[in-house]
């Protein structure tokens, strides 16, 4: 079951206490304890962690050194990045700075100098807006653009792309071109696409699924296999009901059912979806109705890794073996949940916009028992 | 005699007026408000105001997008249905029979809104 999500807002992580917990083979061992979440969910936003970080007291920032010198192997000075990231479970790391490795798992797969290369990795990119074009950012297809230069400059090339949807604004053919002529210039040739609600308006998904979703089925769900992970791209922006969160809908539940039947429980598995699986914000809309039953079909696994866009922010949250992770946009950020009057584009000065957009790599290493999730802003 | 002909010709001007009026306006009674009783939804920060519009039979309602996003403006009984409506394009919709209408945007589900037809 799902515990109930809490947001920290601003200044709350502040005089919370930093403790070391669980799983030393695993984990960076500087988790934030939250004090006040009673349940075994931790939640953050990059706005939050670059907010906080300078706050951290003296006292917390030795116990933090000093837990960083037992990892200080690589040469990579954490102690600088530590101050804009956070923690915040098994495997799975998170920064604001662009392309650091950040936890012991990641810092040796991306360390080609020690011969030690991940299995592979894959970069998740998110809400391209084409055709957006007010003053939140007038010129989505230079930072959509800035975006894939940013994938075709990691250490490790991507295997390929996620799109997690809203790949245009309005839905129209050139606003798809447009994105399809841009992402052929990445190193990575192949993209995976979920539709977001943007990419569906008026003609209930068609020149969507007649685009992207030719081999998939119903409203463009699929799942794939890349070597020995699963991979299970989800719609939930169909025939969204009055007053109502995402839905995933009975006949793509029962497919999923079916999909993952056969799989071994050790099979590290990838869900990707617009809106998030989880309740980020149900008053903005930001969750998804039926998800609970998506995710009891994934209780039996040992590895679950659930990547979602839709809030043009980055945002996570671990529960049991399930880590859930939204990706920043490539076109304008939204607001943190409940600190604007709606979720509309957040309009920032032209020097801070790119600051706040990004791409998620996320990096697989057999036998390690979590993805590393990294996510990069543009600028 | 001349004074009874002025008296029914003054009388028979407005009824020959009411008569054309509903001739030309089938939904439109006797007890009627003004047919020209328009009114307007803005949509801004994600939500329709007024949430809830009372209007007469026969008001046509237009709905104003004023955010920086899409929406639409969709009946959830069926009754009408806006294509997506990008910055300031409008939809407008004519209502003939008294009734409630409630209405949502089908791309932010959780904007909903009502029109009251009375």
């Amino acid at each position: 079951m799902l515990t109930e999500n809490k947001w920290f807002g601003e200044g709350k992580i502040q005089g919370r206490r930093l403790r070391y917990e669980g799983q030393p083979q695993n984990v960076w061992p500087v988790p934030f304890e939250f004090d006040g979440n009673k349940n075994d969910s931790r939640q953050l936003s990059t706005q939050n962690a670059t907010n906080h970080g300078g706050q951290v007291t003296d006292k917390k920032q030795d116990f933090i050194d000093q837990k960083l010198q037992d990892l200080n192997n690589d040469g990579i000075d954490r102690r600088g990045f530590l101050k804009c990231m956070a923690w915040a479970g098994t495997g799975l790391v998170w920064t604001m700075s662009g392309g650091i490795p950040v936890s012991r798992a990641f810092a040796k797969s991306m360390d080609r100098h020690a011969g030690k290369v991940g299995d592979f990795s894959f970069v998740q990119i998110s809400d391209s807006h084409m055709g957006f074009n007010k003053p939140a950012n007038p010129d989505v297809v230079a930072t959509l653009q800035a975006a894939v230069d940013k994938i075709n400059g990691l250490a490790q090339p991507p295997e390929f792309l996620l799109h997690t949807g809203d790949i245009s604004h309005l839905s129209k053919q050139e606003q798809f071109d447009n994105v399809d002529q841009i992402l052929k210039s990445a190193s990575a040739k192949d993209v995976f696409f979920v539709p977001g609600e943007h990419d569906v308006l008026d003609d209930n998904g068609k020149s969507y699924l007649e685009r992207y979703g030719k081999s998939a089925q119903g409203a463009g769900w699929y799942s794939f296999d890349k070597k020995g992970v699963h991979f299970i791209g989800l719609v939930n922006v169909m025939n969204l009901k009055a007053g109502g969160l995402g839905s995933l809908g009975g006949e793509q539940l029962e497919w999923m059912e079916k999909d993952v039947k056969h799989l071994k429980h050790s099979t590290p598995i990838v869900v990707f979806a617009h809106i998030p699986l989880w309740s980020v914000y149900p008053e903005w809309g930001w969750g998804t109705q039926d998800s609970a039953q998506a995710l009891a079909y994934l209780k039996k696994f040992g590895s679950v890794t659930v990547l979602n866009g839709h809030i043009h922010q980055t945002m996570q949250k671990v529960e049991g073996n399930v880590t859930f992770h939204t990706a920043m946009s490539t076109a304008f950020p939204q607001p943190q949940p409940g600190k604007a009057d709606s979720p509309g584009p957040m309009k920032v000065p032209a020097e801070q916009l790119r600051t706040l957009l990004g791409i998620t790599d996320v990096n697989y290493v057999r036998g390690q028992h979590s993805l590393a999730v990294v996510d990069s802003t543009l600028g | 005699m001349t004074r009874k002909n002025v008296w029914v010709a003054g009388l028979a001007t407005p009824v020959i007026a009411m008569l054309l009026l509903l001739a030309g306006s089938p939904s439109v009674t006797a007890n009627d408000q003004p047919s020209a009783a328009n009114a307007e939804v803005k949509i801004d920060n994600f939500s329709f105001g007024p949430q809830t519009l009372t209007v007469p039979v026969g008001a046509t309602v237009t709905w104003t997008n004023r955010d920086d996003i899409p929406h639409t403006v969709v009946s959830t009984d069926g009754v009408f249905k806006s294509k997506v409506r990008d910055t300031d394009e409008k939809f407008s919709y004519t209502f003939a029979k008294a009734g409630t209408y409630p209405y949502y945007c089908s791309v932010h589900p959780k904007m909903t809104g009502k029109v009251v037809v009375q």
